[in-house]
């Protein structure tokens, strides 16, 4: 096991007509954050899909612990946490019920352990809640505590800080930081900065 | 709290893995769930089938006999729309809301999780659809000792059919307006088990032994089983890249 | 192992010179064939005993109906490749492939019908080989329904490579099962070319004409091929060099 567990080598991307990463080459330590910044359409979210082997880039490759992701994806994924845009959750569900079907498809969990982490992220009122009945800063809420759950040594965020509060912003940073605090590695592609709680945070601009 | 570590114990990692028929069984059950809390989508592929085979009576003739003769066809016609008709819905909220993504990115194998998906829509069509089909082979003059070879042929048959409706659903996910394609993709694959399926159940009212193309269609849903996961599993893939 | 051979023949420049080039060396004996084998078919070879000139359709329709599946395992071959190693060049192949079979595919649906005409007295008859004919055209243009209905190139690519190679598992399934539901319900048919007793003036015409439809095929996909690449890579600089005077 390396300092730098991640890395990326010489990553060439186009979507449709549009070369989108330009031979992009970085890697990332224990315990950083690197904050992902640029305007719409610049491939943040490519860029996030491409690392978790979702979208397979023109040329280049991903290293996680010196070896191409290529390799042994699934093996990669049980090791990565990836929130899009949208939280993974169904309104039809309880938020408890959401987290026990997302989550338990990759570890077992104990009902403390849920409630534990629904506390955690500010949503320990919500668990027998239908998810439709939420309100999309809960929702979020809900998705970190499912992220929290996960203990996976690679967050990868797409907007986690979208519909919350200052609050929720804050916690997003909380959450963050003690993710890095234990030797995890979390890359998010945010718009504005990252909330100030999250320590130790290298920066990547895109350019449109 | 106790905060989940990262860097969890090998030992504890190991106690905390889930096995991919783990993980199946869990999406199983998150479909069901849903499922039964949208009641009323679930009635619609069986009501479908019902007011398909009410057609036939009215738009051909009220004899019996006639009736007896087109009662396979009817059926086994009726019970594909039915199944093709609830596939649109597979994966289409999964898709909207991020289900399939973190199916993909789960480190279990996708193709478990697809086969999971096909077995919940077989659960929710297929095995009403077999449940009912005698009733509407009784009233197309179908006699009371078919009942057995009838129940078994849709059954099995619609096994396959769900599994290859999946693939079908799965290739068309994203597109605003599936439902002509998905089903100029899935019927002229799912043939095969139309005519297997309507010849064991044509037999079967007839009194005769149906066993050959019930093995038929049990063939078939075993090559299904094997095959047509993992080609949905590809299929999810390419619409997420 | 060194791969640049193999990288350089699948780069679109390359394909596209390449393609142009070898497309005469195709047309032309397909041509010369196809016009002898019809000179041969129509003109040299005497009537048939119980067919009289009916049976000379033959030589549009048996050359017709072998390459609409021989197109067909092409373009699930060249999907195949595609997808396994992401090769851009075979999905192009197989995008190219499916037009001209389904077009090879409805020349031998329509000339099996009119065949029919005269031989079973209706323009359609629910033979096992028309009908399975029939469902390959429901392949093709399930398969060109699906990549219309994708905007993004790469995932028409993709998604329609699976198809293809879901169908090619499926046809033998098809024609088995067309073929034994037949039996249950009619003799077999009548429309054998298994038939000992074809002497050399019916047979080497008809020889003829297969081999020239294949090598129309082939010229075909090429000239289809161009056209594919220069689509796929409009924004290239390549294109303006290759096709400035």
């Amino acid at each position: 096991m390396s300092n730098q567990p991640l890395r990326v080598e010489n990553l060439h991307l186009w979507r449709g007509e549009r070369h989108v990463l330009r031979g992009l080459t970085f890697s990332l330590g224990r315990g950083t954050c690197l904050q992902v910044k640029g305007p719409n359409g610049s491939g943040k979210t490519s860029l996030l899909r491409t690392l978790c082997g979702l979208i397979y880039p023109e040329e280049g490759r991903v290293l996680w612990d010196g070896e191409d992701v290529r390799r042994d994806l699934r093996a990669f994924h049980a090791r990565l946490a990836y929130l899009g845009h949208e939280p993974p959750l169904k309104g039809d569900l309880t938020a408890g019920e959401n987290l026990r079907f997302w989550v338990g498809v990759r570890r077992r969990l104990s009902l403390a352990d849920l409630d534990a982490a629904l506390a955690r992220a500010g949503a320990g009122g919500c668990s027998a809640r239908l998810v439709r009945t939420l309100s999309a800063g809960q929702r979020r809420r809900v998705a970190l505590a499912g992220l929290a759950l996960l203990a996976v040594p690679l967050w990868l965020l797409d907007e986690p800080t979208t519909n919350l509060d200052a609050d929720g912003q804050e916690l997003v940073g909380q959450l963050i930081a003690e993710q890095l605090a234990r030797g995890a590695t979390v890359i998010a592609a945010v718009h504005h900065d990252l909330p100030r709680a999250v320590p130790a945070i290298e920066q990547l601009e895109l350019a449109a | 709290m106790s905060a989940p570590g990262v860097a969890l114990a090998p030992e504890r990692a190991a106690a905390l893995a889930v096995s991919g028929a783990g993980a199946a069984w869990l999406a199983l059950l998150r479909d069901l769930t849903l499922a039964f809390r949208r009641r009323g989508q679930l009635v619609q592929p069986l009501a479908f089938f019902a007011i398909v085979t009410l057609l036939f009576p009215l738009a051909v003739s009220p004899e019996l006999t006639r009736l007896r003769e087109m009662a396979p066809g009817v059926l086994w016609t009726a019970a594909l729309l039915a199944s093709l008709l609830a596939l649109e819905f597979l994966f289409r909220d999964d898709a909207y809301d991020g289900t399939l993504e973190q199916y993909a990115l789960s480190g279990q194998s996708l193709t478990a999780l697809m086969f999971a998906k096909s077995a919940a829509h077989w659960l929710l069509t297929g095995l009403p659809l077999a449940l009912m089909a005698p009733l509407a082979a009784l009233s197309l003059g179908a006699p009371a000792a078919a009942v057995a070879g009838i129940v078994a042929s849709v059954a099995v048959g619609s096994v396959a059919l769900s599994l290859i409706g999946s693939i079908g659903a799965a290739l068309t996910l994203g597109m605003k307006r599936s439902g002509a394609l998905l089903s100029l993709l899935t019927l002229p694959l799912s043939l095969p088990v139309l005519i297997f399926g309507a010849r064991a159940t044509q037999l079967a009212i007839a009194g005769e032994a149906y066993l050959a193309p019930l093995e038929l269609l049990g063939a078939l849903a075993v090559l299904g089983v094997t095959l047509a996961p993992l080609a949905a599993a590809a299929a999810v893939r390419i619409s997420l890249e | 192992m060194n791969w640049t051979w193999f990288h350089r023949l699948a780069s679109p420049p390359h394909v596209y010179a390449l393609a142009g080039r070898l497309t005469p060396w195709f047309a032309w004996p397909a041509a010369l064939l196809i016009v002898g084998g019809l000179w041969g078919g129509l003109v040299l070879a005497p009537p048939d005993y119980q067919q009289g000139d009916g049976f000379r359709i033959i030589y549009v329709h048996a050359p017709s109906a072998w390459m609409s599946l021989m197109v067909y395992m092409t373009m699930a071959v060249a999907a195949a490749i595609g997808l396994i190693w992401r090769m851009k060049v075979a999905h192009a192949v197989a995008a190219s492939c499916a037009p001209i079979g389904a077009s090879f595919t409805v020349a031998a649906l329509v000339t099996g019908s009119l065949w029919g005409r005269p031989m079973w007295g209706t323009y359609w008859e629910w033979d096992p080989r028309l009908t399975s004919e029939l469902i390959l055209l429901f392949l093709y243009l399930g398969y060109m329904g699906l990549r219309s209905g994708l905007e993004d190139t790469q995932r028409a690519d993709r998604a329609s490579a699976v198809l293809a190679v879901v169908g090619v598992v499926n046809v033998p399934i098809i024609h088995y099962s067309v073929t034994w539901w037949n039996s249950l319900h009619q003799a077999p048919s009548v429309m054998r070319f298994d038939r000992p007793a074809m002497p050399a003036a019916m047979l080497v015409p008809l020889l003829m004409m297969l081999l020239g439809f294949t090598l129309l095929f082939v010229a075909l996909l090429l000239t289809r091929l161009r056209g594919e690449v220069l689509t796929r890579e409009r924004a290239a600089s390549w294109i303006r060099e290759a096709l400035s005077p």
